[in-house]
């Protein structure tokens, strides 16, 4: 087990001759403190994938290096790691038994086939596959197959991190919920670091004790599932978790305090220095509510989720989203919307401004 | 709903059934036919029951042919087989040299049978052939024309050069759809280069694999162009394989019953071989 560091990495894929380099990963310092539970979070092609194959060592970073335990491990081949990683579609050696699959990772590392045949009963115990161990894995569902996967990254006992890949992409909805409560429980008991690549916000939040948003090549936001919903560092954050996301409205500043269609509003933090670029507000739809005076709106659609309506109205050009309690009236007349000021931050291009930042 | 009965549709079959009647069972019922009779010609057949095919697989010369067909059948997948396979791993499978590897296996499977054959003859012939000449100059004793050794040599050495791209070619098939999440999942898990051939390029490939040796059975064992161009059958008998007797005994001797009688056993052991490999290769797979 050990700590991992990034320093400064970057990583481009090679492309064809003449094409500008991509970077996939642009530049990220980050370190994963022992025995966390980490969600890596972010949409398709963020570069969630790379990183962790970064980690792993299956991809060498073009640039910036990779510690364990503060010694650099950037080049040393991924065997050399002590990396367990699941990916996002089963792999299974067909032609083996169940128990082969799950010794396989064991017996290459010459472990005693004692204690191979201990710890196999004991992953196949968890995984809910004992009754299988004597058939061949190439018969299994596409679940049971992705458990072998799960029980091979699982089984062995020395390695530094386990990496999940989506992991549950191909795994039945209830089951998913099931194995996820296992991965959780799991990483309580043995205390190893585990990292999970998801773009499911509902499943990285349930899994992780921090989350790290990963938008475009970079790491945006690292945190608890509170913060990253409080005090969103960067407009990405706020629309990509919340559901609906955050409304991001473009606002100027008069004397630290921001204004939206006319509208002095207060937020809770102010903006105390001059700022130039892309100025916007961000108010989740959780925190805006009809009033008695306001912005003017007009309703565009109330859609009814149950215990709550996710309200739809319109000011000129810009649409904000609204969370409206069930028993709540909806006004019927021109309607006006206020924003609470503690939970409304100002972004300058697209990062939250900190008091006391430039 | 009411059901329609239409029969009319079987005769859009009909050109079918008379094609494949045609094509396949008229003909092989005229080789049962002469396989049981006599004739002597003037279209006068007189019944002879298995008296063909006791002569034929009695006759010392069938075994012969057969054992030197079993032999040959056995030498050449015991090389194309693991060559191919080895040839196909060593392959690039990616970037600007995959296409010039793919021709350059296709070009041998491209010449026609005789061609390759005489390409062979004058290549192996001793005193003008680039290679008889250079081995001869070599020191070896090498006449294909004169020494049986020799020319089982050139004739194996001949076939592995025509048909081992075939076996390439569907291995390299087979490699080429593992996904990378195999190879990845193998360096995960510490596997050596051995245990990722043995547990997953061979069984990715055991499906293109077993056809390809089916195909190399078949075709080998039903071999008859370069050896006959290569060799004509000789020195003596020594090369002479099944087909070359069968067309030796059908068109040289003119023994219409016997030569009717060895191709039907000929067909049903190719049949029955391929039969037993094929089941054993499934057996798993059913599983």
């Amino acid at each position: 087990m050990s700590r991992i560091e990034f320093k400064d990495v970057r990583h481009a894929y090679p492309q064809p001759a003449g094409q500008p380099l991509e970077y996939a990963i642009k530049e990220v310092n980050q370190v994963w403190e022992n025995g966390g539970a980490y969600a890596l979070l972010g949409p398709s092609g963020c570069g969630k994938t790379t990183l962790l194959n970064v980690i792993s060592g299956l991809l060498t970073p073009s640039e910036g290096s990779i510690l364990f335990n503060h010694s650099d491990v950037t080049r040393l081949p991924t065997a050399e790691r002590h990396i367990a990683q699941v990916f996002q579609f089963p792999v299974v050696y067909d032609t083996m038994t169940v128990f082969d699959n799950l010794a396989f990772p064991l017996r290459n590392r010459q472990t005693p086939e004692a204690r191979v045949k201990e710890r196999v009963t004991e992953i196949a115990e968890m995984l809910d596959l004992s009754d299988r161990l004597d058939q061949r894995a190439a018969g299994l569902t596409a679940d049971g197959k992705q458990k072998i996967s799960l029980g091979r990254g699982l089984v062995r006992e020395d390695v530094n991190a386990i990496l999940f890949d989506e992991p549950l992409t191909v795994i039945d909805p209830h089951l998913k919920w099931q194995l996820r409560s296992k991965l959780k429980e799991l990483h309580q008991q043995l205390g190893v670091t585990m990292i999970y690549v998801t773009h499911d916000q509902v499943e990285a939040l349930t899994f992780a004790d921090k989350v790290v948003v990963m938008h475009d090549g970079t790491v945006v936001q690292v945190g608890t599932p509170v913060e990253l919903f409080s005090r969103p560092r960067h407009t990405f954050v706020g629309y990509f978790i919340g559901s609906p996301g955050m409304n991001v409205l473009p606002c100027s500043i008069e004397n630290g305090q921001p204004v939206f269609a006319n509208n002095l509003l207060s937020s809770g933090y102010p903006a105390d220095t001059d700022l130039s670029g892309k100025l916007e507000i961000g108010i989740r739809p959780e925190f805006v509510n009809f009033s008695d005076d306001g912005i003017p709106v007009a309703i565009e659609k109330i859609e009814d989720l149950g215990r709550y309506q996710v309200v739809t109205v319109r000011h000129e050009s810009e649409q904000i989203k609204m969370l409206v309690g069930e028993d709540e009236p909806i006004p019927a007349e021109s309607p006006m919307i206020s924003f609470d000021p503690d939970n409304l931050r100002i972004y300058c291009n697209d990062w939250a401004v900190e008091a006391g930042d430039a | 709903m009411r059901k329609s009965t239409n029969q009319k549709a079987w005769w859009l079959v009909a050109p079918v059934l008379l094609l494949v009647a045609f094509n396949a069972f008229i003909p092989l019922m005229t080789v049962v036919n002469y396989s049981l009779q006599e004739t002597f010609g003037n279209n006068v057949f007189f019944w002879e029951g298995v008296t063909w095919f006791e002569q034929v697989l009695r006759s010392e010369r069938f075994h012969a042919s057969l054992m030197r067909q079993l032999l040959f059948t056995s030498m050449i997948l015991a090389i194309e087989v693991p060559l191919g396979i080895a040839v196909a791993l060593s392959m690039p499978r990616k970037g600007p040299w995959v296409s010039v590897c793919l021709v350059l296996m296709a070009l041998p499977l491209l010449i026609p049978w005789n061609v390759v054959g005489a390409m062979w003859n004058i290549f192996a012939l001793p005193d003008i052939g680039l290679l008889g000449y250079s081995l001869n100059s070599m020191g070896f004793d090498y006449n294909f024309t004169q020494q049986p050794v020799s020319a089982w040599m050139t004739t194996v050495v001949m076939d592995v050069w025509h048909w081992t791209s075939l076996i390439v070619l569907l291995c390299y098939a087979g490699l080429c759809s593992i996904p990378d999440a195999y190879y990845q999942a193998a360096r995960i898990d510490g596997a050596s280069g051995w245990a990722v051939f043995r547990y997953i390029q061979l069984p990715k490939m055991k499906r293109v694999l077993t056809i390809a040796i089916l195909l190399r059975f078949m075709d080998s064992f039903m071999i008859y162009t370069e050896p006959f161009v290569l060799t004509g059958g000789g020195p003596g008998n020594t090369t002479t394989f099944l087909s070359i007797d069968l067309v030796k005994i059908a068109l040289g001797q003119f023994d219409l019953g016997p030569a009717a009688a060895m191709s039907l056993i000929y067909f049903l052991v190719v049949l029955l071989i391929c039969w037993v490999f094929y089941t054993l290769m499934m057996r798993n797979e059913a599983q």
